[in-house]
This record gives C-alpha cells, structure tokens and sequence, in this order.
C-alpha cells in the first residue's frame, strides 16, 4: 500500500510540474529575468501550491501519525544558520544558471532529455560531493 | 520590467501548482513525509536498508509523469522543455544545485512549496537566498555578461 501511494504521490507531482511550466527551463529563466521580459506565471505556481499545503500542514500539526499509521516525519530543525543561505544561495545560483531545479530536471530527464539527463548527472554528483565533505569534516573546517 | 505576456500562463501555472499542493497534501498526511525532491533524492547516497523503498517508490512515479501527461494532456498543453544553456553550463548548474541543496536542506518543493505552507520562518530565509541568486544570476548573464 505505502509503496503505491509514493508512486502516486511522485506521478501527481510530476504531472503539476508538467502543467504549471516548470520543466520548461526557458520559461523558468522568463520568471527569474526579474530586471528583463518579466513572465510572473511561476509565482502562480507556489501560490496555487501553497494554497493547499498550507492547509494540509495544518492539519498535519494536529495528528500524531498519518492515514496509513505511520509516523509523521515534519522538520525539526528550525536553526537559521550560514549553512542554509550559503547552500540557499548555491543552490540558487545553479537554478539560475540553467533554468532547472531538481523534480524538473529529474521530470524532463524522463521526456527523453539529453541536456537534462546530463544536469541530474551533474547534480547527483554535487550531493555525493557535499555528502564527503560532510563525512570527512572539510565542510565544518570550511566553517559552512 | 516589463510583462512577459506572450508567455503568461496564469491558469496553466496556477492549475500545476494547485496539482503540486495536492501531491504534497497527500504525501505529508498519508505518507507521513515532507515532499522534497533534494531531500529524497540526496537520502538514497547512499541508500540505507529499511529508507529506500519509499524513495524509489517516489522517484519512479515522477519518471512515469512525462509518459501519462502526453497521454492525458490536451493538444497545445504538452511544451516540450526548452533548454537553451550549453552542455558546460548545464554540468556547472546540476553541480552547483547538487551542493546547494544539500546543504541548504532543501530546494524549491521541500523550502518553497512545504516549507512556506508550513509557516517555517528557516524556509523562508532559504527561499528568499535561493529565490535571490536565481535573480541574480539571470540579471547578471543576461544583462550585465
């Protein structure tokens, strides 16, 4: 059961990004030429999501365990810290970069892709890389 | 600035997101688990036993989207992506999101949609950085380079 609703939950979140133009780099990078041709459909994208999650994490709070029994995994961290706007803004940069953050590229990979199939690549290897330096202590001397 | 009209989708946009809430709705109160793409993709390097299953499960889905869309989509709904940036510049992009995500804990889906629907004030520093680079770049390869 729990290993048919992910697929369902990961095929209903693939078909959004499909529908709201997410997986469409050019017009990600429309959205983000805030100073240039300005497309603001992307905002209309976190605010149709949000408008439902918002209500769904509400009730979530109030639960102890989800439909299916199991424990709620929320976020426990709340630390604002350099870590989070060093990686914020690492992170930001390559979206703007390219035009691709991870379910789109993951999605357009799987339309048959090739320069997203090489992003995904690239990306698996920037977290198996940040993964190391997190094991082996460069980043904590790093001072990230 | 000036309005990109030709390309505003705003019921397309709007429609996708409310699809996307709703993925994250049910995966949150059924599943019991925030829907972030870098966190479920980045926790299988390496997999652990017992904390795979799901991810994949998740993941596989996601592969199946493009097939089922162009099944259900209308005709004039299915947009193939347009990728303009060159193969270096996609490497440098994928490793720089890579990174970031990682340590940042999170991307536009774990930050941006479940973080913000959360209240979390954590995601809303890290959607305003990565919201704010992203702009930034764009202005500077496309106006300043």
């Amino acid at each position: 059961m729990h290993r048919i609703t992910e697929f369902f939950v990961g095929l209903l979140f693939g078909l959004g990004l499909l529908l709201s133009g997410m997986t469409d780099p050019a017009k990600v990078l429309g959205f983000l030429d805030l100073f240039g041709t300005w497309d603001p459909s992307l905002a209309f994208v976190m605010g149709g999501a949000i408008a439902v999650g918002f209500f769904a994490f509400a009730l979530a709070r109030k639960r102890t365990q989800s439909f299916l029994g199991g424990a709620l995994h929320l976020p426990k961290s709340t630390d604002i810290d350099k870590r989070l706007v060093i990686g914020g803004l690492t992170f930001g940069a390559g979206w703007g970069l390219a035009g691709f953050c991870p379910g789109p590229g993951i999605v357009s990979m799987a339309s048959g892709e090739v320069k997203a199939a090489v992003f995904v690549a690239a990306m698996v290897v920037g977290m198996a890389i940040f993964e190391v330096a997190e094991r082996s202590g460069w980043r904590q001397r790093m001072g990230v | 600035m000036t309005i990109d009209w030709a390309n505003f989708t705003p019921w397309a946009s709007l429609s996708g997101g409310i699809l996307l809430g709703v993925a994250s709705a049910f995966f949150i109160l059924v599943n019991g688990r925030v829907l972030g793409i870098s966190g479920i993709s980045g926790g299988l390097l390496p997999p652990k036993l017992g904390d795979a299953g799901w991810r994949v499960a998740f993941l596989l889905g996601m592969l199946a989207a493009p097939l089922v869309y162009g099944l259900l989509a209308p005709e004039g709904f299915v947009q193939a992506p347009r990728i303009d940036a060159g193969f270096a510049t996609i490497v440098a992009a994928g490793l720089l999101v890579g990174l970031g995500t990682r340590c940042g804990s999170g991307c536009t889906s774990g930050h941006g949609v479940c973080g913000l629907s959360r209240l979390s004030p954590r995601s809303l520093v890290a959607t305003l950085a990565f919201m704010g680079a992203g702009f930034a770049m764009v202005f500077v390869v496309r106006h300043v380079l």
